[in-house]
């Protein structure tokens, strides 16, 4: 095949062609787009079922669709749990911006009728690969287990809390019993009213 | 057998990130773990198969005048339609590459393949040409990250080998720790060419 000439770059040929590229780019974003957008929603909707799942104890009802928020707690979402027509707990979706990551690190803690942590598990975080983000393993998250933060003071042992701390991650450490008592506290004022 | 070459050549020769220095940006910024090298250098490969095609099949109709907005258009149309499939298909990765996804678009490697080899080559040429250059900057940043996350964490893709305590090298895994390691592997990279060569 013998070369053929190249489209000359006047001023027609140049609005046109870029003006035709730009046509079937944002057509075939908005196809991507259609196809992923439930997917995307979805996966986000699954990930918080699956940690209520983890931090509640058994429920029959539906937590996610009952959820609420309160004024006093901005930012925080609760989800209530109740077996038989009965509460059983409630788990709170927090957060905490305090981390070394570009953004919040997100926690589900689940709390019994008494206040006392059930679990706790992590919906997102930035934090250290390494570092930070081995507060995703479950023997740092076990510290939490059954503890009561009216006696468990939920802070690392730097600073005069119970925690401990993960190693070469304080700041991520902190940030994570910062979102955790973000949680009870607001959980603590809900019930007492 | 040319095919072959225009292959082979994006992982040794004219490795992107050990050679030809191109991309250092994501390099050293997701190569914290195995898994972030290779979900990194996947994605990339992505984007370069699909603008150098893209790029090769219209080189004719794009006026030498606007040539760099059309290759941008496409280049970015890719990125986004990566970035959104893997929001969709495989959020964890998505989650913990962040930000750089949406920076493939600046990757000078893609701009660079699209200007020095797909706008003037044919339609094949510019594939392999692509897939090699993107299948070798994944290898760099998988062999990057495998290292740092050795050496840092005691894992690999998230394999722990040590026992639970043991105290590493926290150096590699935090940003200093690019950039040595980098450094040595381009060191041995290039002892190896000199006596090759």
């Amino acid at each position: 095949m013998a070369e053929r000439k190249k489209l000359p770059s006047t001023f027609f040929n140049m609005v046109a062609v870029l003006t035709l590229v730009c046509v079937v780019s944002a057509l075939a974003l908005g196809f991507t787009y259609s196809r992923t957008k439930d997917a995307i929603a979805q996966g986000k909707i699954n990930k918080i079922i699956e940690a209520l799942k983890i931090v509640l104890p058994e429920f029959d009802n539906n937590p996610y669709e009952e959820k609420y928020t309160l004024e006093s707690a901005p930012g925080l979402i609760f989800y209530p749990a109740l077996r038989d027509g009965k509460p059983v707990g409630t788990a709170v979706e927090t957060f905490s911006s305090q981390g070394f990551g570009s953004e919040d690190i997100r926690l589900m803690v689940g709390f019994d009728v008494s206040g006392r942590i059930i679990s706790v598990s992590v919906l997102g975080q930035a934090e250290t690969p390494g570092l930070g983000t081995k507060m995703e393993e479950p023997s740092f998250r076990a510290q939490f287990k059954d503890k009561d933060p009216a006696n468990f003071k939920v802070a690392v042992k730097k600073d005069g809390g119970d925690v401990d701390a993960i190693t070469a991650a304080t700041i991520s450490s902190r940030a994570f019993c910062d979102g955790v008592n973000k949680a009870y506290t607001a959980l603590r004022q809900e019930t007492v009213r | 057998m040319k095919l072959w070459t225009e292959f082979s050549k994006g992982f040794f020769k004219e490795n992107a990130v050990f050679v030809l220095l191109l991309g250092m940006c994501p390099t050293l910024a997701v190569t914290g773990s195995a898994i972030n090298g290779l979900g990194m250098g996947l994605a990339t490969t992505a984007v370069l198969v699909g603008s150098n095609l893209v790029i090769s099949l219209l080189k004719r109709w794009i006026p030498d005048k606007v040539r760099i907005p059309v290759f941008i258009v496409v280049i970015a149309s890719f990125v986004t339609i990566i970035d959104l499939s893997m929001a969709a298909y495989v959020p964890d990765l998505h989650k913990a590459l962040g930000i750089f996804i949406p920076l493939i678009v600046v990757n000078c490697v893609i701009l660079g393949r699209a200007e020095a080899f797909a706008s003037k080559r044919g339609v094949m040429e510019s594939l392999v040409d692509g897939l090699g250059m993107g299948l070798g900057f994944a290898f760099a940043l998988t062999l990057l990250g495998s290292l740092r996350e050795i050496l840092g964490a005691g894992s690999l893709f998230g394999w722990s080998f040590l026992p639970e305590g043991s105290t590493t090298i926290l150096l590699f895994i935090l940003s200093p720790g690019a950039f040595i390691t980098l450094g040595f592997l381009i060191a041995l990279i290039n002892v190896m060419r000199r006596r090759f060569a």
